[in-house]
């Protein structure tokens, strides 16, 4: 609960840093704000469960490990973003306390236990991001984007409020609790189709926000549009958070009438694969890419989610955990060897801009690599075993087939994470040394090294949460 | 604390001959995988065969599930792991001759490579196998990619996207199996010889390691990635895939497949010695027809390992005990003969066996020894390829008396593409390539030396060898007679 009040204060807060001549100050504050609310939510570690807002909100350990990936991922976007000093035209002060503000919304959506407040969380972190994705005013792909993100997400959004409608006309209340026990005990005794329509209704519009086909159609075109930093706002946090929700509400709420939804999600998952990884095999720009690669990772969550199994909860958060970590390090390398070239007027964003940068950046080449093995899912990474507990929670359940797709989609995903080392290591090319400012080496190592060591020891977190 | 060592030495070898950089970079690898066989000699001195599994070391991994990094060594263990540790320092001592760019990373994967490997023969947990069956797959990816031939981006992919698919079946099956086992779950192979599975199940995991061992060494059809992986890596990368990676195709058959799914084995067995027939004699053929020499060994390659596995699918002490000593004795032919080849290369420029001819009488010493590996791999008695091959051919013979008599022609087929070889090469008149061919150097016979006299001696008193493994051979042919 304190990161949500920090949060919120600390955002107009920094507004109001904005105003101060002395921009310098500006970039540190946020990353200090961003460590107190980190702090703000450890505090109330292993004092769960509570309840919060007239029992809207739940914090229990679960709540703030998400929190806690969603913050720290936060915290290394943030310092990445270098305080927007390359962009003149850029607002950094109104940029920081929309990311801020959205925060607050992933939290909200992360935490809740009345779906009111999952309303509230998916509109404020939605909002938010429409804004910053179309923060590039002059260019016309970012205002495609934003366009087409708001579009989209509004209707999506819609979708999910008729779903909670709905609901609360099945159940009576929007209370996670009070559906729960609905759903095990009236529900089984005189099934009502109008609970099932508004469950269905209510995951499309979750669905869509972490984009599973086939509601995956404005990412790669989002992604790319907006500038790279959202991008990886998007990428990472929106996902974890949308994940974190939709945990919850199927494992609180509904596990009552497992048999009736998880067959769709199985389902959902499999198109996910294939589109995310087939999808990705075609294209030529590595953001691009990126987007389905975030669509296939979306795909192996769901998975886990699917089978709902003991160690589904361990496998969503350490799985969100090395994927945020890696996606991350390659967006950072992105924003450093995109603005070295230009294709067509733009940054260099295909994969040749990655041509040869081993020779003069080891290091980058290096953290890039591991970021790459670790969504291809290769061992001794994080993505390997993020990958082994959601083929894990699936076998728990009994289910082998969907681990056997996901093992095939898996060996595509290698053809294409392969081609960035392949480029950086073994095409020629001149890419001079690369200046890098000290917080951002911070992230790329703290990103390359936790994604090594959780290789290593997958055990740290477990019997946490 | 013995097998963790054993692990842990040429990986930290590794990192300090990236440390040292390129002047001391062969050196220090070269003393690391001394080190290591040195250590590997001291724990055969330690071994009692009739003991079981020994050195055993664990660490709780993920202590909730169940899943430990545990090591140990068995008789089979050994003699695969004393196979690493001799050959990693001779391909090592290979490369001194030769000038790698960026050789601090090069010989550091080398060393990576040896330990995940020697990792793969004694993991004692499922889990703990399956990590190192990838991870040795990394540095000779890049081994293969960074310094291999012109076509090496297209090929290295292909192979890399193909073992990896086969072993993901492998990671599927091992966790279904894991989730078979009683109780709060364990991932220890030996609990996975226990699972009393239905026929169909054993089936569905049959073919999941089938898969996955099978393209690893590869058998017939799944073969494609290996002849132009084989000669489009450098020299070391080639000797390592065929000398001791290949190995870790053979040794999962054996350690998993055979005790895990014996009632799989029982009804799809046939087909699997089948297949490897095919290979064997598919193989040989288009070893015949080879005018590049390293094609040509990779060819024959695939051939031997055809039989290995024939050996291994029959499931007798003969098949068994002979796909062990096969292993051992092809491990070192074949890096004697891509040795041999490297050499002809480096100087005449050309593996092209129709440029090359009359060596002999330029270079008698190298023809020498050229001839007794060639011989061991031709499998004439008194050499170390005689041993395996009978007691495999032995053992396919008892399983089925047709497909013995096919899997033999592989001696006759063995020496038509062997003896052409050196007859091409060495015998005739001499070419214009070979003029100006100096005869061995000093380093080059400290490699090829430890291979003759290994030849002669696995040719000469197998025992010593066949007498670590037996015990262990005994005890698993228990399980799938079960």
């Amino acid at each position: 609960m304190y990161p949500i009040v920090l949060l919120s204060v600390l955002g107009i807060v920094t507004l109001f840093i904005g105003f101060s001549k002395s921009k310098n100050i500006l970039l540190p504050a946020v990353l200090l704000f961003l460590a107190v609310a980190l702090a703000g939510n450890f505090f109330e570690w292993n004092k769960g469960p509570l309840l919060y807002f007239y029992d809207m909100f739940r914090v229990d350990n679960l709540t703030l490990a998400f929190n806690g990936i969603v913050l720290i991922s936060a915290f290394m976007i943030v310092a990445i973003s270098g305080g927007f000093q390359d962009n003149a035209e850029a607002e950094p002060a109104e940029y920081y306390s929309l990311m801020l503000f959205s925060l607050v919304g992933a939290i909200m959506m992360v935490g809740f236990e009345h779906l009111i407040m999952l309303f509230i969380g998916v509109e404020i972190l939605s909002v938010a991001m429409y804004v910053l994705t179309g923060s590039n005013k002059r260019n016309l792909r970012s205002n495609e984007a934003a366009l087409k993100y708001f579009l989209m997400g509004a209707f999506a959004t819609g979708i999910m409020l008729f779903g909670m409608t709905l609901l609360y006309g099945a159940t009576g209340s929007f209370n996670l609790s009070a559906i729960q026990a609905y759903v095990s005990t009236t529900q089984q005794a005189v099934p009502s189709y109008l609970l099932y329509a508004g469950l269905l209704l209510l995951m499309i519009g979750m669905l869509f926000k972490v984009s599973a086909a086939p509601f995956h159609f404005w990412t790669p075109d989002v992604y790319e549009g907006a500038p790279t930093i959202f991008t990886t706002f998007m990428s990472t946090i929106v996902k974890t958070a949308g994940f974190a929700a939709l945990y919850r509400l199927l494992s609180h709420s509904f596990t009552g009438i497992y048999d009736f939804w998880w067959l769709v999600v199985a389902i959902i998952a499999i198109l996910t694969l294939m589109v995310g990884n087939i999808g990705a095999t075609t294209q030529n720009s590595f953001k691009r890419m990126m987007a389905y690669s975030g669509i296939s990772h979306a795909g192996y969550l769901l998975i886990a989610l699917t089978a709902l199994s003991k160690p589904t909860q361990n496998a969503i958060v350490f799985y969100s955990l090395a994927y945020s970590l890696s996606t991350i390090a390659a967006f950072g390398i992105l924003m450093l060897v995109s603005k070295q070239r230009s294709f067509e007027g733009q940054p260099d964003e295909r994969y040749d801009a990655f041509n040869g940068l081993a020779k003069e950046n080891p290091f980058l080449a290096f953290v890039l690599t591991v970021a790459m093995l670790s969504l291809a899912g290769i061992p001794l990474t994080a993505g390997f075993w993020g990958k082994f507990m959601v083929f894990s929670s699936a076998a728990e359940r009994g289910i082998i087939w969907i681990p056997a797709i996901a093992v095939l989609m898996s060996t595509v995903g290698i053809y294409y994470y392969f081609r960035v080392i392949i480029a950086s290591y073994l095409k020629e090319g001149d890419i001079a040394k690369i200046r890098v400012a000290p917080f951002y080496q911070f992230v790329l190592v703290l990103a390359t090294l936790l994604t090594i060591l959780f290789g290593l020891a997958p055990g740290l977190l477990e019997g946490l949460f | 604390m013995l097998t963790l060592l054993l692990i842990l030495l040429p990986l930290v070898a590794g990192v300090i001959t990236l440390l040292v950089g390129a002047n001391l970079a062969k050196q220090v690898a070269l003393v690391g995988a001394l080190a290591e066989l040195g250590l590997a000699i001291f724990v055969w001195s330690q071994f009692d065969p009739a003991a079981g599994v020994q050195f055993g070391f664990k660490y709780n991994w993920l202590a909730s599930a169940g899943i430990s990094f545990a090591a140990g060594i068995d008789g089979i263990s050994l003699v695969l792991v004393l196979l690493t540790a001799f050959l990693t320092p001779l391909i090592i001592l290979s490369t001194f001759s030769h000038t790698y760019k960026n050789s601090a990373a090069f010989y550091s994967l080398i060393l990576f490579m040896s330990a995940a490997l020697v990792g793969v023969f004694m993991a004692t947990d499922a889990f703990v196998f399956y990590l190192f069956f990838e991870a040795a797959l990394i540095p000779v990816y890049f081994l293969a990619a960074v310094w291999g031939g012109e076509n090496r981006l297209k090929v290295t992919l292909k192979f890399f996207i193909y073992t990896m698919f086969g072993s993901l079946f492998m990671l599927v099956a091992l966790i279904y199996l894991y989730y078979q086992t009683p109780g709060t779950h364990t991932s220890e192979i030996t609990a996975f010889y226990n699972l009393q599975l239905s026929a169909k199940s054993q089936g569905f995991v049959f073919w999941a390691f089938f898969v996955a061992f099978a393209i690893k060494m590869p058998l017939f059809p799944f073969h494609t990635w290996q002849p132009d992986t084989y000669t489009e890596s450098p020299t070391p990368a080639t000797m390592l895939l065929s000398g001791i990676m290949l190995k870790m195709g053979v040794y999962g058959l054996i350690r998993l497949l055979l005790p895990i799914v014996p009632l799989g084995l029982e009804s799809w067995g046939m087909l699997a010695v089948i297949l490897s027939v095919i290979g064997i004699i598919y193989g040989s053929i288009i070893a015949i027809q080879q005018h590049d020499m390293k094609r040509l060994i990779a060819y024959s390659s695939f051939a031997h390992v055809g039989l290995m596995a024939a050996g291994v699918f029959a499931a007798s002490p003969n098949g068994l005990q002979g796909a062990i000593i096969q292993m051992l004795a092809h491990g070192i032919n074949v890096v004697g003969l891509f040795f041999v080849i490297d050499i002809i290369l480096s100087r005449t420029k050309t593996r092209s066996l129709d440029q090359l001819g009359g060596i002999t009488q330029v270079a008698p010493q190298l023809s020498v020894y050229f001839l007794i590996i060639l011989l061991g791999s031709v499998a004439l008695p008194l050499t170390n390829g005689f041993v395996g091959e009978f007691l495999l051919l032995s053992s396919v013979f008892a399983f089925n008396s047709w497909l013995g008599a096919i899997a033999g022609l592989t001696i006759i087929l063995g020496s038509v593409y062997m003896l052409r070889l050196f007859q091409m090469s060495m015998f005739g008149p001499r070419s214009k390539w070979v003029e100006g061919f100096q005869d061995l150097t000093f380093n080059e016979k400290a490699v090829l030396l430890p291979l003759v006299i290994m030849v002669l001696w696995i040719g000469i008193y197998p025992n010593t060898f066949l007498s670590i493994s037996e015990p262990a051979v005994n005890q698993l042919l228990q399980l799938v007679a079960k």
